[in-house]
């Protein structure tokens, strides 16, 4: 592929994604694309794939020339399609919206039968593309009963089907757990080393990559290409070197640049219990599983003020699950969660009956997709909307919504649409959000997951500070690092019950 | 079959709303008709029992049917609960009839200006048979087919074209996950401390939610629908279809079935003296 002084701009938008590129790739190479949020890395991956129309009633416009084969990236795509093989792949970052069909054989062979293959060809080429990903499921296997990674692998299977010489990956771990990431990993390792074909990888965690690729390539939001190398040549030794110094500060976990965090003194038990959960079970939300059994059951914990508690677990333990019961959202099914008269603070000791407004006092969630939080037109409303439910108004109102401006770097978009946000701003302002009404218990669901480093090393440094100030912390997480720097004592869940007794809830006891 | 992994998963992620029907007899000939024959089928007998309100057609349509019902490989439990819909509809249609329909022959009993007539009261009943003998073979074919099928022989044997029915078929798998969003949408907003606000203060929350669901579906749909463009989709005039769709015998007896069954009853309704054209 080539890009020759290539430039893109999307028709709704006035500022150019990309602008003067010139970037040469070669077959067989596997290149890691790097650079800040907003460099154009992803629209380089949609033209590639030739997915942007430059003609008159397209999405945009375009300046120079990008290549793929040495046709026009557009052209050679359609090209492809004619003859029956894809000239790229491209692998995007959400699983959920990247199944087409109900089944998964029919899945994949989606897009054969879109490249006009003849159909006694299309089962064998179906099968050893799922062969080829590792996928163990039959052909009439629901896609809707499969977890984040084996959809993304499927996914991997039906752009493999297609015989792509060129591989566009778009973050294509990164809503998925740490299992799930190192499964796709390999078999993307195993695709490359089997059909020898070239990559395009973009990815925020480049560690976990490294080994894979053999050059990395830097877009600058100003235009062109930054650096340009091999990884070593790029990145330099650990922790030397301008570039990874440059990228870390733009939020890229470079290796040797991690953000490091001496981990937490603070030693549980902590102050007083504010929450106790006892043989607490709890089912799914909703009235469409009255019958179902409980995700979680034998629950024992205690959230103590001014300590942190992680649950930790692969997905489908029900870490989410319990936190929605922690966070006074639904009901329990069987046992107890009782808010200790310190936190309830003159309402009843169940905090699913809790009103909403008295509710956010005291126990604040933050939600894994900040999207669904979100309920005003600006980012300042936004931070309003809690406190005005719980009576606050006038001066003390703008003092406390411009403090939480201030302490989570927003104050320069206080105008802004929430849903406008890139992903760190987001998640910067869904736990402003719950922090605007002081509650004494924060309830995060993975709070740091898909962040850049620099947006994690913030809200680690917010989550330590709330701690000091006597709140208490509840994050569900993979997130080890997270664990550490909070000194908390984790909770480990399988299958949904806790691995071992908690080790707070002893000392509550006694 | 995949009567189990249609169900649940380990994480109790509910099934898909485009998952085949799980627990159908897949070796009955109304299961394995092709859908287009079973949507013909449901059409006939409605054209057929909308010409005409009366309690003999209606009836004789519904007892044949009752009489095919075998042949459709569904278990009673599972046509029961799927029926209990039908019913909610048929009743109520049927008791107001008789209730506050065209009085005519003997008083039977009666309130104030409410009164039940042997005349509304036939009526009323004709009314319940004929939306049970209209909703039954509906409720077949939405029990008996798998949605991709359905769009594999629309697309195949009606001709309707693949792009339109392709991207239904996509769009539909993206309303499972709406409820789920939903779900999430609600449980978020008491977290953020509102729909506690009365009637008028839940009906402004739930306006938000729709809207923000709006918003959160729409950058899904633009994320399926690049899948689906890398993908090939809609490139070519010509695709394949990796499961041909095709008219068998089996579809030629099953639409003769349909014609006998509507013909029949239309006939007997008309000999009983019964029938009557509706507009005329």
């Amino acid at each position: 592929m080539r890009a020759e002084g290539w430039g893109w701009r999307y028709a709704t938008r006035r500022a150019w994604a990309v602008r003067d590129l010139d970037l040469q790739i070669d077959p067989g190479e596997r290149v890691l694309l790097l650079g800040p949020s907003g460099s154009g890395k992803s629209t380089l991956l949609t033209g590639l794939a030739g997915l942007l129309d430059p003609s008159a009633d397209g999405s945009g416009q375009q300046r120079g020339r990008l290549l793929l084969d040495g046709v026009p990236a557009r052209g050679a795509r359609a090209e492809g399609v004619r003859a029956g093989t894809a000239r790229s792949g491209l692998l995007l970052q959400d699983p959920l919206a990247q199944t087409v069909l109900a089944r998964c054989g029919d899945d994949v062979a989606f897009g054969l039968e879109n490249h006009g293959v003849p159909v006694p060809d299309i089962w064998p080429r179906v099968a050893e593309a799922l062969r080829g990903v590792g996928f163990g499921y039959p052909l009439d296997h629901s896609t809707s009963a499969l977890s984040g990674g084996e959809r993304q692998r499927l996914a991997l299977a039906g752009v493999l089907a297609l015989r792509p010489g060129l591989l566009l990956l778009d973050e294509p771990t990164a809503m998925l757990d740490p299992d799930g990431a190192r499964a796709l990993r390999e078999q993307v390792r195993r695709v490359l080393e089997v059909t020898g074909a070239t990559c395009v990888l973009v990815e925020h965690r480049v560690r976990s990559w490294l080994d894979l690729v053999d050059r990395v390539a830097v877009l600058d939001p100003a235009g062109g290409v930054s650096a340009d190398g091999t990884p070593e040549e790029v990145f330099g030794p650990a922790g030397t070197g301008s570039v990874g110094a440059r990228l870390a500060a733009a939020g890229v976990w470079v290796p040797g640049w991690e953000p490091r965090r001496p981990p937490a003194a603070r030693q549980d038990p902590g102050g007083e219990v504010l929450l106790r959960a006892r043989g607490l079970a709890v089912g799914l939300p909703g009235r469409r599983h009255p019958g179902t059994a409980p995700v979680v059951r034998e629950v024992d914990l205690s959230v103590a003020a001014g300590t942190a508690r992680c649950l930790l677990g692969p997905n489908g333990s029900g870490k989410s699950t319990l936190l929605r019961a922690l966070g006074g959202l639904v009901p329990p099914r069987g046992g107890t969660l009782t808010a200790t008269p310190a936190l309830a603070d003159g309402v009843g000791p169940q905090p699913h009956r809790w009103r909403p407004r008295e509710l956010v006092r005291r126990i604040g969630t933050v939600f894994q997709e900040p999207q669904h939080q979100f309920v005003a037109t600006t980012v300042e409303e936004e931070l309003a909307v809690g406190p005005r439910r719980t009576g606050l108004t006038g001066p003390p109102l703008r003092d406390r919504v411009a403090e939480l401006l201030e302490r989570l770097r927003l104050t320069g978009l206080a105008a802004a649409n929430p849903f406008t946000l890139s992903g760190g701003e987001q998640r910067r302002l869904s736990v402003a959000t719950a922090l605007a009404t002081r509650p004494r218990v924060l309830v995060l669901d993975e709070p740091t997951f898909g962040q850049d480093s620099r947006t994690w090393t913030e809200l680690v440094d917010l989550l330590a500070d709330l701690l000091d100030e006597g709140a208490a912390v509840v994050a569900a997480t993979h997130d080890e690092a997270l664990v550490t720097a909070l000194g908390s004592q984790p909770l480990r869940l399988r299958d949904g019950a806790p691995q071992l007794p908690d080790p707070v809830l002893a000392g509550d006891l006694r | 079959m995949t009567a189990t992994s249609a169900s649940t998963d380990a994480a109790g992620t509910p099934a898909g709303v485009l998952d085949g029907p799980a627990e159908v007899d897949h070796g009955a000939p109304l299961a394995r008709a092709n859908p287009v024959s079973k949507l013909a089928v449901a059409l006939v007998v409605s054209v057929a029992l909308l010409l005409t309100v009366d309690i003999v057609t209606a009836g004789t349509a519904l007892a044949l049917e009752l009489l095919a019902l075998p042949a459709t490989g569904l278990p009673p439990r599972v046509l029961a609960r799927r029926v209990a819909v039908v019913a909610a509809g048929a009743v109520p249609a049927g008791t107001a009839t008789a209730l506050f329909g065209v009085d005519s022959g003997h008083l039977l009993a009666g309130l104030g200006p409410v009164t039940v007539t042997s005349g509304s009261a036939v009526a009323g009943v004709a009314i319940t048979l004929r939306v049970f003998a209209v909703g039954l073979p509906g409720v077949v074919l939405l029990a008996t087919t798998d949605p991709t099928d359905l769009a594999d022989a629309l697309a195949q044997i009606l001709r309707l074209p693949a792009r339109f029915v392709l991207s239904a078929l996509a769009a539909m798998r993206l309303l499972g996950v709406l409820a789920e969003e939903w779900e999430a949408l609600r449980l978020a907003r008491r977290a953020r401390g509102i729909g506690d606000g009365g009637p008028r203060g839940r009906l402004v929350t739930s306006a938000g939610q729709l809207f923000a669901l709006l918003v959160l579906t729409l950058r899904r749909a633009t994320v399926l629908a690049t899948t689906m463009e890398a993908r090939g989709f809609g490139t070519l005039r010509e695709r394949t279809w990796a499961r041909p769709s095709a008219l068998t015998r089996l579809d030629v007896a099953v639409l003769a079935g349909g014609l006998a069954l509507a013909a029949t009853a239309t006939a007997v309704g008309m000999a009983a003296g019964t029938w009557q054209l509706l507009l005329s």
